[in-house]
């Protein structure tokens, strides 16, 4: 039972974007539509599994003093082996992630939940700890994703709601990303009061 | 001329923060008043300045002769980090001003986005050294006047009669966009 909320945590209740308000540049960055958001997403919370695993197995090795760099070793090499996967497997979605998908050794998620969560905690509630944020994350994305299709292109997953010419560019766009995402966390925050 | 085109292309019509989306985190943190924008503008400038310097000569006099650019992300965050550690205590001896100025700001810019986003972009935009430096000068630059304009937008906000649910946060979120809006008039000029 206490597994499932350690889960469910990521997903709503601390949702790392919406809620507390982390990786905001992956998150304004690579929304422009749905699918960019899962690939992002996804890429996350494969780092955010495997880095909690491999800190929570060797967190009482660590000198506390080292604890922060060796930490940071962890994630980047999950990233780079992240990098190297996506380039040979998906190139299309890499290359329009760009220079996100490096910058992911800085989103404050990933470290955070790897000295706040799993340095502290057993492999199997930080693997779910890990894939409860990674998810949260990209529930996230996509949907500030479909959000910024929807209203730039009327097209959501290459699914046409409304004709293009009816669509304001404008949300597509980069003033787009900022304010979509400032009325989704207004209409959260209404949301969680209720 | 062609420093030139830099210069403007990373102020005005690429700003780091309201077009490129790197930094966003102290851009929304530290913005709530004009002297620690300013604060955190000089502290980015210096550090991304070092850290492009340091991070490119690793690329090319470490990295690329030994076939190793698949360490990239690990070898600069790692350089970052540890520069910005050397950065601050070589502050607090040198010149305790400055290290009053900009101390507070330095252990926050390891996690900024901007400054990896920086090194790397000067990597895969193959930049010589000269013009690396100028970019990343330049990037800082539009850092800060970002930064400074949205401060002092913000400040305006504690005499505003804000609607309740949009207090923090998505006000400021708002905010940016139509800031990155009037940004945007600024594209194609290079």
């Amino acid at each position: 039972m206490k597994q499932i909320s350690v889960l469910l945590n990521g997903l709503m209740k601390e949702n790392p974007v919406f809620v507390l308000l982390l990786g905001m540049c992956p998150t304004l960055g690579v929304s422009s539509s749905a699918i960019n958001g899962i690939g992002m997403g996804l890429a996350t919370t494969f780092v955010l599994v495997m880095s909690n695993i491999l800190v929570s197995l060797v967190s009482g090795f660590i000198p506390d003093k080292v604890r922060i760099p060796s930490y940071v070793v962890i994630i980047a090499t999950f990233v780079t082996i992240v990098q190297l996967g996506m380039q040979a497997y998906v190139p299309a979605l890499y290359a329009s992630l760009g220079l996100f998908i490096p910058l992911i050794v800085v989103n404050c998620i990933v470290l955070g939940r790897a000295e706040a969560f799993a340095s502290k905690n057993n492999v199997i509630s930080s693997t779910l700890d890990g894939l409860g944020m990674g998810l949260g994350f990209t529930f996230a994305l996509t949907l500030l994703g479909s959000v910024r299709e929807i209203l730039g292109t009327g097209k959501v997953f290459g699914l046409t709601l409304f004709p293009e010419n009816y669509g304001s560019l404008i949300f597509v766009l980069a003033p787009g990303a900022f304010i979509a995402l400032g009325y989704l966390i207004a209409i959260i925050n209404k949301i969680k009061k209720a | 001329m062609e420093y030139i085109l830099i210069i403007i292309s990373a102020v005005l019509v690429n700003n780091i923060v309201l077009v490129q989306f790197l930094g966003i985190c102290p851009f929304l943190g530290v913005s709530k008043s004009s002297s620690t924008a300013i604060g955190m503008a000089g502290a980015v400038a210096f550090v991304m300045t070092l850290a492009t310097i340091v991070t490119y000569i690793i690329q090319y006099y470490i990295l690329n002769p030994l076939h190793l650019g698949y360490l990239q992300t690990i070898a600069f965050i790692l350089v970052i980090a540890a520069l910005v550690q050397l950065v601050e205590i070589i502050l607090k001896k040198v010149s305790p001003a400055l290290y009053q100025a900009l101390g507070v700001f330095l252990p926050l810019i390891t996690t900024n986005c901007a400054i990896l986003g920086v090194a790397i972009l000067t990597i895969t935009k193959e930049f010589n050294l000269l013009e690396g430096v100028v970019y990343s000068i330049a990037t800082a630059a539009g850092y800060g006047l970002a930064l400074v304009i949205f401060a002092g937008i913000r400040e305006q906000f504690e005499l505003s009669d804000i609607p309740e649910g949009l207090k923090g946060t998505p006000i400021a979120l708002i905010t940016a966009g139509i800031l990155a809006m009037a940004f945007m008039g600024f594209s194609g000029m290079v």
